[in-house]
């Protein structure tokens, strides 16, 4: 008898519904769902979920460039970890990826590690919103995400050129960090009551709303797939629900850090709390959370970007933007919205798999969990109670905000492909 | 009282203390040998990332008096120019063995930072543009001596780049909780963005409050605020919001004229205007060794009587 694996007595979760079974995987794929199935290895999933791997549209890997604060490696231990089984890698490493070659080597690397790594690839030579990277190369090698993440595409020209060229390539989707640049200039937190009271320059919430509006104009006129990255304010929810509305072909995710955190939490002047958008206002954070539970809102992403310590330790106003958020997404998605009944457990589990898995043309990922399917899994113990220590993160940085809160849910198991990545909440590699 | 990092940290009381403190000091200051044993042992340094004349001079001066061991800690030049953080040069001054820290940086919250590395007292000496306590207690001690019977009820107006001021924030907030009724007066895109943490009316009409004012308090216009597009001209400005001959004159009699320093002349304040009989610029600076005595001894004395 070949290996084969059994993923016993879950609660089985994916876009066809729930059903207690068991899982049953050989050579990687999933061969039958059912009662009573036996393999020469066993995961016990009694009292938990099992769900289609997640998938994160939104990873700051680090590497190439900054391997201080994060590497392919550790930030796929770190992504199984959190219960998640695909991540799309950010292009603003340094080299940026906007060069095969350098996304063909965080590929490779990408294949040997804990989880599926996808790249997303720049929209501009080295992010300058100038000139188009080479696009269709790229494409080549798979890359359907494109995006000049941590800078806008200020420029409505060059943004408007990138959708028609995009236009051109089966499945992509341009990807926008929405935050005008000249509205930003200087601005280190939300503008607003606390930027007021902390005398900290802000970045006002039309940097981000006034951007999404032109960038819908855009995809209406070009036709081609606009994703907004972390949308964080409520005026940029409401308009792109009007632009859905409207049949327009726009999405867009939300970080946990923006359901979950407000400006006030800047009081301490530590960076920790500093990252780009920044932390909006109770209102925003209601409107987010809104339009995560009625469905203009498509994904839950992490912006998982990591930091070196002493790179936080500088003042506010000098430190990076960014937090870690792959071991504490689900975590938090579950504690913040699914527990206090704003979110189904199920629409939640389609905003970590099926809805960000389609946006980036993983159909490995996302489900169903089914035969014939890719074995890629993620078991949650929606009852384990735990406390986030920085210190124990698998993540190379420990830039967390979230140090000693109390979160309640974590993935317990994690399936790559057929092999147990994570057993018990333990990396296995 | 641990640290000064806000004037948050004083409230009424707190701020009244200081100022009662401040007077005595004051008396110090004008002996024939202004020098009290008060902090004999202590070390002070100040710890500026950012230039100031006035106030690390005011405060070097006032660890002096109190006879504090006083060091600088020079930024330029410094291992901070070779690259070192904020958190190992702080905490290398500690292991120096320093008692307080005066604190200047051109980031907001650095102070607060500073304490939560250090076990030394910290004083914001101003932090970007979030706040400069002490110079809120020096506002405040000119303007209870000339006033004589507190700050209760007194119009106050701030004007000019109140948005960018840390001056701004720190007085109005002290001016509040003294019971004076504070606006702020300027162009509003020099306006706060919110009201929170501006106890005071925002935005006024200059020429309407003139005649109604106990004191009018001007802030530095700067250069290159237009080329921010935040103002058209300093022609303009002056225009529209300076204090000029012809404003002063429509002033009561015992308006009180302040200014932080350092001035503009013609551009916020007419020159005859800054020099004229209502104008408490020069004691503003006499005040600030005082208040900064009695911040250090607060934070650092031992509780024996100054006197």
């Amino acid at each position: 008898m070949p290996d084969s694996l059994v993923v016993r007595g879950g609660r089985v979760l994916d876009g066809t519904g729930e059903r207690t079974a068991d899982v049953l995987v050989e050579d990687g794929v999933v061969t039958a769902v059912g009662a009573g199935l036996s393999g020469t290895r066993t995961l016990d999933a009694a009292g938990c979920v099992v769900t289609p791997g997640l998938v994160d549209l939104h990873t700051h890997l680090r590497e190439p460039g900054h391997e201080e604060a994060e590497t392919i490696e550790t930030g796929a231990r770190a992504a199984s970890l959190g219960g998640f089984t695909a991540v799309v890698a950010m292009p603003n490493t340094d080299p940026a990826l906007d060069d095969p070659a350098v996304v063909a080597a965080v590929l490779a690397a990408g294949a040997k590690s804990v989880c599926d790594v996808h790249v997303a690839g720049c929209i501009t030579k080295a992010r300058a919103g100038v000139e188009l990277a080479p696009m269709g190369e790229l494409h080549e090698l798979g890359v359907r995400l494109f995006t000049d993440d941590g800078a806008c595409v200020e420029s409505a020209a060059v943004m408007r050129r990138a959708l028609e060229y995009a236009g051109s390539l089966p499945g992509a989707v341009v990807a926008q960090h929405a935050e005008d640049p000249q509205l930003c200039a200087g601005g280190h937190m939300h503008e607003g009551e606390w930027s007021s009271r902390l005398g900290i320059p802000g970045r006002p919430a039309v940097a981000e709303s006034s951007i999404v509006a032109r960038d819908c104009l855009l995809a209406e006129l070009t036709g081609t797939p606009v994703h907004f990255l972390h949308v964080s304010t409520a005026a940029a929810v409401a308009t792109i629900a009007d632009a859905k509305r409207r049949g327009l072909p726009v999405t867009a995710e939300a970080a946990p850090h923006h359901f979950t955190l407000t400006d006030a939490d800047c009081a301490t002047f530590d960076p920790l709390f500093k990252v780009h958008p920044p932390l909006r206002s109770a209102t925003d954070v209601d409107a987010i959370r809104r339009g995560l539970a009625d469905g203009t809102i498509d994904a839950i992403a992490t912006d998982h970007a990591p930091h070196a310590a002493e790179t936080k330790e500088k003042p506010f106003e000098e430190a990076p933007p960014g937090m870690l958020g792959l071991e504490t997404a689900l975590g938090l998605t579950l504690t913040e919205l699914v527990e206090p009944g704003r979110l189904p457990l199920a629409d939640a589990i389609a905003l970590l798999s099926s809805r960000p898995a389609a946006i980036a043309g993983l159909a490995d990922h996302g489900g169903p969990i089914a035969p014939g399917r890719p074995a890629h899994l993620c078991v949650i113990d929606p009852a384990a109670t735990w406390t986030v220590d920085p210190a124990r993160l698998a993540s190379r940085a420990r830039n967390t905000p979230y140090g000693g809160r109390t979160l309640t849910g974590r993935a317990r198991h994690t399936v790559l492909a057929g092999e147990p990545v994570v057993v018990d909440g333990e990396a296995q590699r | 009282m641990r640290h000064l990092l806000s004037v948050d940290d004083l409230g009424r009381d707190g701020l009244e203390e200081l100022l009662d403190l401040g007077e005595s000091f004051l008396e110090v200051t004008r002996r024939d040998i202004p020098k009290v044993p008060a902090l004999r042992g202590k070390t002070v340094v100040s710890l500026f990332y950012e230039d100031s004349t006035r106030t690390r001079l005011s405060f070097e001066t006032a660890a002096k008096r109190l006879s504090a061991d006083t060091m600088a800690f020079s930024v330029s030049g410094s291992s901070v120019a070779k690259g070192e953080s904020l958190r190992d040069t702080v905490q290398t001054i500690e292991a120096m063995g320093v008692d307080a820290i005066v604190v200047r940086h051109r980031s907001a919250g650095v102070p607060h930072r500073v304490t939560t590395w250090v076990d030394a007292a910290v004083v914001n000496a101003g932090d970007g543009r979030h706040e400069h306590p002490t110079q809120a207690l020096l506002d405040a001690l000119t303007l209870r001596r000339h006033r004589g019977t507190g700050l209760d009820g007194a119009r106050i107006a701030i004007i000019g780049d109140i948005r960018h001021s840390r001056v701004a924030r720190s007085t109005t907030k002290a001016f509040a909780a003294l019971g004076a009724d504070v606006t702020l007066v300027a162009p509003p895109t020099m306006l706060p963005e919110a009201e929170a943490g501006w106890p005071a009316t925002i935005g006024g009409d200059l020429d309407d409050l003139l005649p109604t004012l106990d004191v009018v308090y001007l802030l530095r216009i700067q250069h290159e605020r237009q080329d921010a597009a935040l103002l058209p001209s300093l022609r303009e400005y002056t225009m529209r919001y300076g204090l000029t001959r012809e404003r002063a004159a429509r002033l009561k009699p015992d308006t009180l004229i302040m200014h932080p320093g350092p001035m503009n002349r013609g551009v916020e304040i007419a020159a005859e205007v800054a020099e004229g009989p209502a104008s408490v610029i020069t004691e503003q600076v006499a005040n600030g060794v005082a208040v900064r005595m009695a911040v250090l001894y607060q934070l650092l004395g031992s509780g024996a009587t100054v006197a």
